[in-house]
């Protein structure tokens, strides 16, 4: 075993039933990583994370999990931790009883349980709700119990399955510093699943970007948002404008057209280009467009333009003059800012 | 007033009146002076309720009564918890199939499933009359504990087992310690509504009832023939109002009409 594969999936293929949810997916994790898992709906995330935590058979492959194959061993003997995006407490048991739970099962008791029991409340700052049932917290307490309880088990791997999406937008940030602060704290290795992109580059030391049951793109946060390789996973992260190239051209509503300007040197053999709304340049250009819709964000202004290419969305500073629905407006699509995208689909 | 504002309180007052009424009559018939069951009620005494723990046969028949109910019940549940977490948890084929036949019962009358068991089961097996009456009692009760005790279950999320056994329970033991305490409503609503249906249930056991083993109602009809006394309607109000209680505790303390 080394730190730098403590966590592997090799050709991991799931089902259910006859229907293939996730295909000959390999991802190997380094101890302590925190990985973002992020995809549309219904690309086999939470499929994924079953599998690891051993609550899902796997039809074939391996998971290897510090030095030692996995594939078989049932869930309960596996020491990963699942946080639940219902956050299933048990609702008949008081906070500390949650906690308690595993430790108990383990063998723990006494001085040594109490003390863990307290230490794990603790760190989430909720010593003084010990007594309470669950259903007599808010939705951010009774998911910090929840991090406590999978917590004190000292997981090898935490796994936590859309952690963030029930809470409203002020204590999901509050839990995002929490989840860091933990991570940090304990160097568990943790893998959680997101819809939301910004989610995933604030928290992940790496993101893995999934699509219908495979992986798209694996990369540090500043390589999945600047530098996609598909044309997917620029779409997803952002970039709203995309064509396809051919022969070095670009491929568009008004057939082949040349690029504005030249690639960077490691582009050439990319299959197609994409751009920001902000890398896009407006008022001079070689292109042509009619404005279609506008809408204002506060420090900027986004325009969407008819153009012969297709539509074009564009962002500039609110600062500069607006441009008032119908009118025309040369705009220009930088090579030089493009993204080079490796594969198109 | 008019006759139109009028129709809906009469009627109800009617309907009422029908329900309550004959119940009434009985409990007031019950402290009649009488020698004969008779309304208006002659006179007031207790003698007939005094009466009624006296009779050599009720005894027997009560104690019978309590056993097929408290352990008919339990075999009941011993069987429909397992069934009922099964039908909620697993896509079983068929499990519509064996909805509706753990259902049949309740829509089966008592007297076709009573001869039944009686012409199939119990004549060619050589049953006892005892083991008859509480096979008998389980079936009957078996119904009504899948129902409650799968609505519970319904209620109950299934991510909590999964926590569980994550936690390092097998999934057995998950069942026993976080599903068991968390359908514990249902499962005493179940095991109340079993009792008061098993007690009260007649034409099945008046099938398979036999020499000196009978139920409590059969016990009474088989009396009533023979004594027209006012003790029979002290036995029925004595036994109403415990089946009354049971259910006012029940719902006090289990809020059971969530689960029947
Ligand atoms: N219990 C199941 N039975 C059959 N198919 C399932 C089951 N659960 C998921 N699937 C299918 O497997 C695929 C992957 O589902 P999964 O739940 O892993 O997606 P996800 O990425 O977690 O999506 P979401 O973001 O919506 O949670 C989907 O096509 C889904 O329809
Ligand atoms: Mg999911």
């Amino acid at each position: 075993m080394s730190d730098a594969s403590y966590l592997s999936l090799e050709k991991l293929t799931l089902a259910y039933g006859d229907s293939v949810a996730v295909a000959n997916l390999d991802l190997t994790i380094k101890k302590g990583e925190l990985i973002a898992l992020l995809g549309p709906s219904g690309c086999g995330k939470t499929t994924t994370m079953r599998a690891i935590a051993g609550l899902l058979a796997v039809k074939s492959g391996h998971v290897r999990l510090d030095g030692a194959d996995i594939t078989r061993v049932p869930a309960n003997k596996r020491a990963v931790g699942l946080m639940f995006q219902s956050y299933a407490l048990f609702p008949h048991l008081s906070v500390y009883e949650n906690v308690a739970f595993g430790l108990k099962l383990k063998g723990m008791r006494g001085p040594e349980l109490d003390a863990k029991v307290q230490s794990g409340l603790k760190s989430v700052g909720l010593s003084n709700f010990a007594n309470r049932r669950p259903a007599e917290l808010s939705g951010g307490q009774q998911q910090r119990v929840a991090l406590a309880r999978s917590m004190v088990m000292e997981p090898k791997v935490l796994l936590l399955d859309e952690p963030l999406s029930n809470l409203d937008a002020r204590l999901r940030l509050e839990m995002r510093t929490e989840l860091q602060r933990v991570q940090k704290a304990t160097g568990v290795t943790m893998i959680f699943v997101t819809h939301d992109q910004a989610e995933a580059l604030a928290l992940a030391d790496r993101i893995v970007v999934m699509k219908s049951g495979k992986i798209e793109q694996i990369g540090s946060p500043e390589d999945i948002y600047n530098r996609p390789t598909s044309s997917f996973v620029a779409d997803f992260v952002g970039f709203e404008n995309i064509f396809p190239l051919e022969n070095g051209k670009m491929k568009t509503g008004a057939g082949l057209v040349d690029l504005s300007g030249s690639l960077s040197s490691e582009a050439p053999s990319a299959a197609g280009l994409a751009w920001r709304p902000r890398m896009v340049t407006l008022g001079t250009g070689p292109f042509q467009g009619t404005v279609r819709g506008t809408s204002f964000a506060g420090d900027s202004r986004e325009y969407l333009l008819d153009s012969p290419l297709g539509p074009i969305k564009a962002e500039v500073e609110a600062s500069q003059p607006a441009h008032a629905l119908g009118a025309g407006l040369s705009f220009d699509l930088p090579a030089e800012k493009a993204a080079p995208l490796s594969r198109f689909v | 007033m008019t006759a139109r504002s009028l129709f809906i309180p009469v009627t109800l007052f009617l309907v009422i009146a029908f329900l309550i009424g004959p119940f009434l009559i009985i409990v007031a018939a019950s402290f009649s002076a009488g020698e004969t069951l008779a309304f208006p009620p002659q006179g007031f005494s207790l003698r007939w309720i005094a009466k009624v723990f006296t009779v050599e046969s009720f005894r027997a028949s009560f104690g019978m009564s309590l056993f097929l109910a408290i352990g008919g019940t339990a075999a009941a549940l011993v069987l429909g918890i397992p069934a009922s977490y099964a039908l909620s948890r697993y896509k079983l084929p068929g499990a519509e199939i064996v909805r509706t036949v753990v259902s049949a019962p309740i829509i089966v009358p008592g007297i076709i499933v009573g001869l039944a068991l009686l012409r199939y089961i119990v004549v060619p097996f050589q049953v006892g009359i005892t083991p008859a009456l509480f096979l008998a009692h389980t079936a009957l009760v078996l119904p009504y504990a899948v129902r409650v005790v799968s609505a519970s279950l319904d209620n109950l999320r299934s991510d909590i087992e999964e926590a569980a056994v994550l936690l390092g329970s097998s999934r057995l033991g998950a069942f026993f310690r976080v599903v068991m305490p968390n359908i514990r409503g249902g499962i005493m609503s179940a095991f109340i509504l079993g009792f008061v249906t098993s007690f009260n249930q007649v034409p099945v056991s008046l099938f398979l009832s036999g020499p000196g083993v009978r139920t409590l109602p059969v016990d009474m009809i088989a009396y009533m023939e023979i004594v027209f006394d006012p003790s029979v309607a002290a036995l029925s109000s004595l036994l109403a109002f415990l089946s009354i209680g049971i259910v006012f505790l029940a719902e006090r303390f289990l809020g059971f009409s969530r689960y029947v």
